[in-house]
């Protein structure tokens, strides 16, 4: 349904490009094989139901949300290497996405995660939880401290360990754009020996994932930044759509 | 040379792991001190128009074994098929609804279960109407990027038949992988929805 007061960069949405993200059957991530659907995918087009999204606002959000150095410790602050996280959320065609959720979670310093399914032998920290999640400004833009996770080992191959990594969710401004994603540290040579990324079949999409170190932006005897952009889908301008709409 | 067309590549979707609840649902993994309540997790407000529904099921995979580690969000229109959020210019939608929730598997059955209202009908790109339907999004360890597919309702017969979604399914026996059968809990309608990740009743997952 078209409606004229839609702004007219509302159109659908440009098909997602399956071969710059990982495919659901890689052999290399074992659980991978169970779980990956093996028919095609019902090519759909956008409506409604995809073209719309829940909206957050900043009374869904407490004042420490973003700061996993403070929001759950009790006795201290937690133990590792202090960062600041920052970037921009853009549509591919480089438009600012304002006002989106962005949600985080990663283990502590030395790789542990506060999850009863965890094993790995590394220590919990008391002040560490490991969530966080924040609003992107006007400008698409969003900040959030942590410390920087160490790497862990995980059941796949007999040793297989994942690089440092931080798990980002983001809404966007439609379900279309939903998108669950990993981002890695610039010079950490794990990075390419992991199953999980290695799924990506380019390696100009992986470099999207990894965030450089921003030594410009980092707080003097205080945090190192890394700077981690997000895009998500772009979508076609209303103005086409109206004029094909006429033949 | 042409001239560069100078498009951004979308950011490549991991897998949400085997943590994820850490990120979207704290409370339930434990982490309690962080947030008041998981995000999505709220029930529907008395005040929300609507009939009130239970949707319920499984995630299965390939093996036929229940994921028990899997995160599903769904949402979907008011009781007057209006979307309480962005890209919705038709009118304003139940003030006391917000149309998305969110929740684990359970850690041991795998069940899910949202108690949620049946959402009115919206229309496809063309204007016919689409059958009353939720918008499901699957993530879980394995799942390399997240899965979208939708819930119809069993005793929906006409409006599913006319549906231009379920119309466009070639392989007619996999429209059935969409439609919940409808029972009941106490007096409210309960619709059971699993969702296969492979073999012979593979859900019908979108590429929206
Ligand atoms: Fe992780």
């Amino acid at each position: 349904m078209r409606n004229s007061a839609a702004p007219n960069h509302e159109g659908a949405f440009y098909q997602r490009d399956r071969s710059w993200h990982p495919p659901a059957f890689t052999p290399d991530y074992k659980t991978s094989l169970l779980r990956s659907p093996r028919q095609a995918l019902l090519a759909l087009g956008n409506t409604l139901s995809e073209m719309t999204a829940p909206v957050f606002g900043h009374d869904a959000i407490g004042a420490l949300d973003n700061d996993l150095i403070r929001n759950f410790a009790t006795s201290g602050d937690p133990v590792g290497p202090r960062i600041i996280v920052h970037g921009r959320v853009l549509d591919e065609d480089a438009r600012p996405v304002p006002g989106t959720l962005l949600e985080f979670w990663q283990a502590n310093a030395g790789g542990r995660y506060r999850h009863q399914k965890e094993s790995y032998l590394a220590a919990l920290d008391p002040n560490f939880g490991g969530c966080g999640r924040t609003l992107t400004d006007e400008q698409g833009s969003y900040w959030f401290r942590t410390i920087k996770p160490g790497p862990y080992p995980w059941p796949n191959g007999v040793n297989d360990w994942r690089p440092a990594h931080i798990h980002v969710s983001v809404f966007g401004h439609a379900f279309a754009q939903r998108l669950i994603t990993q981002m890695y540290f610039e010079g950490d040579t794990m990075i390419w020996q992991c199953p999980i990324v290695r799924g990506i079949p380019r390696r100009a999409a992986v470099e999207q994932l990894i965030a450089p170190l921003d030594r410009a932006a980092s707080l003097p005897m205080d945090a190192l930044a890394y700077k981690f952009d997000i895009v998500l889908r772009g979508r076609r301008s209303t103005m086409f759509e109206n004029r094909m709409e006429g033949n | 040379m042409a001239q560069p067309l100078s498009r951004l590549k979308e950011t490549p979707s991991q897998t949400a792991g085997p943590y994820v609840h850490i990120g979207a649902t704290p409370n339930f993994a434990g982490i309690g001190a962080v947030y008041p309540s998981d995000l999505g997790s709220l029930p529907v407000s008395p005040k929300t128009q609507g009939e009130r529904i239970i949707l319920t099921g499984q995630v299965f995979d390939g093996a036929g074994v229940p994921l028990r580690d899997a995160l599903i969000e769904i949402w979907q229109a008011d009781a007057n098929g209006l979307h309480a959020g962005h890209g919705e210019h038709r009118g304003v939608a139940d003030e006391y609804f917000n149309g998305w929730m969110r929740q684990p598997v359970d850690g041991t059955t795998g069940l899910y279960r949202f108690e949620t209202i049946k959402p009115g009908q919206v229309p496809f790109a063309d204007g016919r109407m689409m059958a009353p339907h939720v918008s499901f999004w699957i993530v879980a360890r394995g799942i390399n990027v997240g899965l979208h597919t939708r819930l119809y309702f069993g005793d929906e017969e006409p409006a599913n038949a006319a549906d231009p979604l379920l119309a466009r399914i070639e392989l007619r026996h996999r429209v059935a992988t969409l439609i919940a059968a409808r029972g009941e809990q106490g007096d409210v309608p309960c619709y059971r929805f699993d969702i296969h990740l492979q073999g012979d009743n593979e859900t019908v997952f979108l590429d929206i």
